[in-house]
């Protein structure tokens, strides 16, 4: 069990996928790093040997922006558009999507699930 | 797509003038505005204008976060504002 960037612990699962626990780090970074550190793509995690943890922590903690501090960086930029009154921060505010979507239909991942209409009458046959 | 950088921001060239008229008289008065496609310069930072949403000029004061966006941002076009969350008005 091996603890990088804070809270996360993957599994006994290969190195490059383990690390995809982590949010901020993605396929593409996961294969930077493994790559990088000359660790071979068949190693698993559990498999490490603890000096390779540390290098992994650190080149993380050197490079990347992980976790708790891409969240709040996250939440910043969206807090800085709900502020200044603009278009995509008025529809942060509402929780519809952003960028222009249709809303007509769909649009569910932002609107949440569906609500039913109070007092709209069932079609007769 | 975003723009190409050695092009420069957009500016519609008017606005330019009007701005630099509107701080020389030293008034604070809304300028008015109908170009919302132009971008929203540094030296436009203080100065309040009034960008029109196809019914009224919207007052919108300038500050420094906004540099970057275009005017018509802020100055909303449609004005849907919800559903009635009362059930009685609707089955009447």
């Amino acid at each position: 069990m091996a603890r990088i960037a804070g809270v996360n612990i993957p599994t006994n699962k290969r190195v490059v996928i383990g690390l995809r626990y982590i949010y901020g780090i993605g396929p593409a970074k996961a294969d930077k790093i493994v790559s990088s550190l000359g660790i071979p793509a068949e190693r698993r995690v559990n498999e490490l040997s603890d000096d390779e943890v540390l290098r992994i922590r650190e080149l993380i903690d050197r490079d990347f922006r992980v976790e708790g501090d891409l969240r709040r960086e996250v939440a910043m930029n969206v807090k800085r558009l709900m502020d200044l009154g603009c278009y995509r921060g008025l529809r942060h505010r509402r929780g519809l999507p952003v960028r222009g979507q249709r809303t007509h239909t769909n649009a569910r991942t932002r609107k949440g699930k569906a609500v039913a209409i109070a007092g709209k009458k069932k079609a007769t046959k | 797509m975003a723009r190409s950088v050695w092009k420069g921001p957009f500016v519609d060239g008017y606005l330019l003038n009007k701005a630099e008229t509107s701080r020389a008289s030293g008034r604070n008065e809304v300028i008015k505005i109908w170009s919302r496609r132009s971008t929203i310069l540094p030296n436009f930072v203080g100065l309040t204008f009034g960008v029109y949403n196809g019914h009224k000029f919207l007052p919108v004061q300038v500050n420094e976060n906004m540099v970057g966006h275009k005017f018509g941002e802020f100055s909303p076009t449609r004005t849907f504002t919800g559903h009635s969350s009362d059930k009685k008005a609707k089955r009447g």
